[in-house]
């Protein structure tokens, strides 16, 4: 579904992104992991256009997404640390991107359900603590029913109950065929949710396996182990 | 486009600059026009009020409207929105809201107490200016990150365009004293948008009798259609070279 190609980033002479290519399929939920720093981010923010590569090329379904615009409304994005106009209410800030999705037939309320947004729709961004805006994220990522999610550490500021609705809702999109891409540090989370791991080092693919193959090829029960020993084997 | 346009609109009405702006402004040309013994007078007066104050809030407002919208337009870009759109709806929303304040502040006391071509070229000349002086605020907001820098940089191109670029001819026109100077002058002029506006302006006036040979130049030169046109013309170029060029850079630099 989405292909990338000999990607190519770097920030004055800090090599952000070095010749990655990979390719992420449908009905998947594919964990990238990686150190501080190795790139996970930028990746994401290339798939979206908000960070434009040097080289390389990536593709949706086929097509390459080098300036374009219209394939973005099949990507639902959570980011990181969700940044929202101050001055705007949640209910403005919900409006606003429908407003700008109007050609989404599907509209998915179920996070503003679960996560209770109703109840805040005048509470304004900038008085928000980092988890409610995680959620308003979540929400807005979710909403359009969008082809492909990328999610950037979508649990980090969420208590466990908001964060365990939203694997739930993570697992319940899986089924429909989309393509799900977590970001996450939380190796027992990327072990709940995810089908392949793919880790990211120094802006290049170190592994891209499944979850189950990782186990088998390391003879570990557990991820995290087998995530270490082969960050191991290899110094 | 016009979709966001409101959005950005809306930000601006709601932080209530724009409308002390306008209070701003009309208070300036009520009181200019009640001062001054003839409408033309206060006119003068008004028109360097004018081109001293709204290149300076202009050029202040949008560089620092342009900051503040950094997270409204990282919210945008993740949408299926094309960048120059944003951009183009950041650079409509700022502008208009900006005329709008110039046409109720000065358009209105002008009407009332000086109706005429010269009032009239005054309010254009202001929207002209507001328009120039955002396209060189955004410019200078997408050359640098940094939004101490980027006021930075908007303040020293007001410095140069007010008061500096006065100097640099003034000076041009002291040296060279002894040489035949109206076409150099002339083209100087175009360079500076400022002084563009205030020539068009003071030669719909009769003070420029006091200017000499250049004056009469310039009002054989500005007095015709043809001249005037002409200035219009340049002061499009005005905001279309910085207005382009910034678009550029924001569409090839990361978010």
């Amino acid at each position: 579904m989405i292909a990338i190609e000999n990607l190519s980033k770097t920030y004055g002479k800090l090599v952000v992104l070095d010749n990655l290519s990979v390719n992420f399929d449908g009905g998947r939920v594919v964990s990238i992991i990686g150190p501080n720093g190795a790139g996970k981010t930028t990746m994401s923010k290339c798939i979206l256009g908000m960070v434009l590569p040097d080289s390389g090329d990536i593709k949706f379904n086929g097509e390459s997404v080098l300036n374009k615009f219209a394939y973005r409304s099949q990507i639902g994005y959570m980011p990181q640390i969700g940044k929202y106009p101050e001055n705007m209410k949640i209910r403005q800030v919900i409006e606003m991107v429908r407003d700008i999705r109007k050609d989404a037939t599907v509209i998915d309320e179920e996070l503003i359900g679960l996560y209770g947004l109703q109840n805040m729709y005048d509470k304004r961004m900038g008085s928000l603590s980092g988890g409610t805006k995680q959620k308003v994220s979540a929400a807005l990522a979710f909403m359009f029913d969008p082809q492909v999610l990328i999610l950037d550490e979508p649990t980090a500021g969420l208590d466990p109950i908001s964060a365990e609705i939203l694997k739930c809702k993570i697992l319940k999109e899986k089924k429909k065929g989309k393509l799900i891409l977590i970001t996450s540090h939380i190796m027992s989370e990327v072990e709940e949710v995810a089908d392949e791991v793919m880790c990211l080092m120094d802006g290049a693919v170190k592994f891209h396996d499944t979850i189950s193959g990782i186990k088998q090829n390391t003879n570990e029960e557990r991820l995290s182990r087998a995530i270490a020993k082969i960050m191991n084997e290899e110094d | 486009m016009n979709k966001i346009i409101k959005y950005v609109l809306y930000d601006i009405i709601r932080n209530k600059i724009v409308v002390a702006y306008t209070l701003f402004l009309l208070l300036l040309s009520i009181g200019l026009f009640n001062l001054g013994s003839s409408p033309d007078k206060g006119l003068l007066s008004l028109l360097n009020l004018v081109l001293l104050t709204v290149p300076l809030i202009s050029i202040v407002f949008a560089t620092t409207h342009f900051y503040n919208s950094y997270e409204f337009m990282e919210l945008l870009v993740s949408q299926p929105i094309k960048r120059s759109k944003i951009f183009m709806s950041e650079y409509l929303g700022v502008t208009l809201s900006l005329s709008a304040a110039i046409l109720i502040g000065i358009g209105i006391p002008v009407l009332l107490f000086a109706p005429g071509a010269t009032g009239l070229y005054l309010v254009l000349t202001g929207v002209f200016i507001t328009f120039i002086f955002v396209a060189l605020a955004f410019l200078a907001s997408v050359i640098t990150r940094d939004k101490a820098k980027g006021i930075g940089i908007a303040l020293l191109l007001w410095f140069y365009f007010a008061l500096i670029y006065d100097g640099i001819v003034l000076f041009i026109l002291y040296s060279f004293g002894d040489y035949p100077l109206e076409y150099a002058t002339l083209a100087l002029t175009a360079l500076n948008p400022v002084d563009l506006g205030r020539i068009m302006v003071l030669l719909n006036l009769d003070v420029s009798a006091l200017m000499g040979y250049t004056g009469a130049l310039y009002k054989s030169i500005f007095g015709s259609m043809w001249g005037i046109g002409l200035s219009f013309g340049v002061m499009v170029l005005w905001v279309f070279i910085p207005l382009l060029s910034s678009r550029r850079v924001f569409q090839k630099r990361d978010l």
